[in-house]
């Protein structure tokens, strides 16, 4: 049924509408909107101090928090052994039982997915920008800074702008060796960094019907390089399979109303749509893999890992394309599970092997290369052929580093080649 | 807070992600003395040894886009910048800046207006940023009401101590 402002509502409507307990809520509203899960990364160590000076000494629901370090693990520094220390303290003074820690961890945003931390209609907030992920389980999932997360730990809500909305419509179906990676690089190509600033975008169509978990994983993900507040697909079968067993609280599964208003709606069609590349030095400066593979462009080294594309599915895709091959001569390539679960699944399933005796080296699971803070550090004038999200000046280390972003096939097959390669040549 | 900021500026491109303002490797820093050494070291190299308290940073589309790291924020904060004033902002680096109790203002065409080197001038409740050098101003609309409080509460922080101790007081005034 239609709500009192003459028209329906959207996904990101209807969750923040819950959220702040109004029956409708229009863009450009602030709203003080309730919590279902908070997550802390290391940059959690800085909520510490302003939940202190905020005179609060208690965490609104220690059950509705989780802390996963992920950036630094095992501590590589002594001020990442130092943020650490300080989590684990503060999880001990004000009693948080949901602490990842070194040996369990993983990516957060993973952590959060595998073990059904968040689930639909959840309003989810998390110390990093990749939070958006997700948005998958049909949830509204954000970013905060540690101040902001200080606030939320004490008080249980935070305020929020409601975002207008942008309709994404996929249509058609993947060709062999073109990914989800493939779909939200193509996106961003036409979305833009700024083309979804302060949006929430929401997710449809038939190809994003089909697409698994994992796949929507990565396509949220990656929401947050086109400036979003979030990126949501609607729950459905899929989701509540995930789901089954794992699921920590009850869900509040909801769908946009058939006449919800969208500021634009971005319609893609993936039939025909060769692999995609994003060259440096932005998310959104998109080509077709082919093309650049024509440039021979040489890499340095190539990063199968982060939070876009770094589960079992990638790495046994990746894998797959591996077997038999070896990493090309002056080529290293990294390779990082998402999460600990995930190391374990490639450790029984000879995955590890695989990249070993090709000659790759094969991580504990972190962000790993991707934020140019732990390993894998670029020098100037490298290049990286990589399956994370970022490619910015200075990213993975040296500011004139340059790093191409693609699919996990898409990095394997570049590992192989020493250069950008499409990996349908790989067949 | 000052309804009105004036400073001297200093101007950046579009597109200054977080990578550029504060680097990965120094994230591990929680200091904000010692962060603030390394603020712009991409993107504004002489920014952290030449910049004194009370200048103003004029940036172009998208500022502060990339992670959430609070580190950037901070770092400018630790330095004593005024304000940031931007074409556009990313939502988590606008959302910090405020939290932290430094004026974000999104003014279209105000990176056009300005040089590094010339003194803004900012009116805040009638949303106009103006270049007294050349004269050439802009208009934008002012902070929500919301947003404002926050700044003149001096950020987050201090208006969450006021929240908690006004809910103790109620808590003990039932008792």
């Amino acid at each position: 049924m239609t709500p009192g402002n003459g028209h329906g509502l959207t996904l990101g409507e209807k969750i923040l509408a819950r959220a702040s307990g109004e029956a409708v809520v229009v863009p450009g509203q602030i709203v003080e909107g309730k919590v279902d899960l908070a997550m802390m990364h290391e940059q959690g160590a800085q909520s510490v101090l302003p939940f202190h000076q905020m005179g609060a000494d208690r965490v609104w629901d220690p059950d509705r928090v989780v802390i996963a370090i992920d950036h630094w693990v095992p501590a590589s520094t002594e001020g990442a052994a130092v943020l650490h220390r300080t989590l684990r303290k503060f999880a001990a003074e004000v009693n948080l039982p949901h602490f990842y820690d070194v040996g369990r961890h993983g990516i957060c945003h993973q952590i959060l997915a595998e073990d059904g931390w968040v689930v639909p209609g959840d309003l989810a907030v998390g110390t990093d920008s990749h939070t958006n992920m997700l948005g998958a389980m049909g949830a509204f999932a954000t970013g905060i800074g540690p101040t902001e997360m200080a606030a939320v730990l004490a008080l249980g809500h935070l305020w929020l702008k409601v975002p207008s909305s942008i309709a994404i419509r996929v249509k058609g179906r993947f060709g062999p060796g073109v990914t989800a990676k493939d779909l939200v690089l193509r996106i961003l190509g036409e979305v833009r960094t700024t083309g979804a600033a302060y949006r929430a975008v929401e997710y449809g169509g038939p190809t994003i019907d089909r697409l698994s978990m994992p796949e929507r994983f990565t396509i949220c993900n990656m929401t947050t390089e086109m400036g979003a507040k979030t990126g949501i697909v609607p729950p459905d079968a899929t989701t509540t399979e995930y789901l089954a067993r794992t699921a920590k609280h009850p869900a509040h599964p909801m769908r946009a109303d058939p006449d919800a208003r969208y500021e634009r709606t971005v319609e893609i069609d993936v039939e025909g749509m060769p692999p995609m590349v994003a060259c440096p030095y932005s998310p959104d400066n998109v080509r077709p893999l082919p093309e650049v593979a024509r440039e021979h462009v040489r890499i340095d080294q190539a990063f199968l890992g982060s939070c876009t594309n770094a589960r079992i599915e990638d790495l046994r895709e990746g894998a797959a394309l591996m077997k038999g091959q070896k990493v090309a001569a002056g080529v290293r390539f990294l390779v990082s599970p998402a999460s600990t679960k995930i190391y374990e699944q490639c450790l029984r399933e000879g995955i590890i092997d695989t990249f070993t005796e090709a000659g790759a080296v094969f991580t504990n699971s972190s962000c790993s290369a991707c934020f140019g803070g732990n390993m894998g550090i670029l020098a100037p004038e490298e290049a990286c052929a990589s399956s994370s999200n970022r490619n910015f000046p200075g990213r993975m280390g040296a500011k004139a580093a340059r790093i191409y972003l693609m699919s996990p096939a898409a990095v394997v097959a570049s590992a192989i080649r020493g250069e950008v390669a499409d990996p349908r040549g790989l067949a | 807070m000052q309804e009105i900021i004036e400073g001297r500026v200093w101007t950046l491109g579009r597109d200054v992600d977080t990578d550029q303002i504060i680097s990965g490797k120094y994230l591990t820093i929680i200091d904000p003395d010692e962060l603030k050494k390394h603020v712009f070291e991409i993107a504004l190299p002489e920014f952290a040894t030449e910049a004194r308290p009370g200048d103003l940073l004029v940036a172009g589309e998208n500022f502060g886009s990339g992670s959430s790291r609070e580190h950037a924020p901070q770092a400018m904060r630790a330095i004593g910048v005024g304000a940031v004033i931007a074409d556009s902002f990313a939502r988590i680096f606008f959302r910090n800046a405020i939290n932290l109790g430094i004026p974000a203002i999104e003014a279209r065409g105000v990176r056009e207006i300005f040089s590094t080197g010339d003194t803004a001038r900012i009116d805040l409740p009638r949303g106009r940023v103006t270049n007294l050098r050349s004269g050439a101003s802009v208009g934008f609309p002012p902070l929500p009401k919301h947003l404002l409080g926050l700044l003149e509460a001096g950020g987050l922080v201090e208006k969450v101590r006021h929240e908690l101790d006004e809910r103790r007081a109620a808590a003990g005034a039932v008792r």
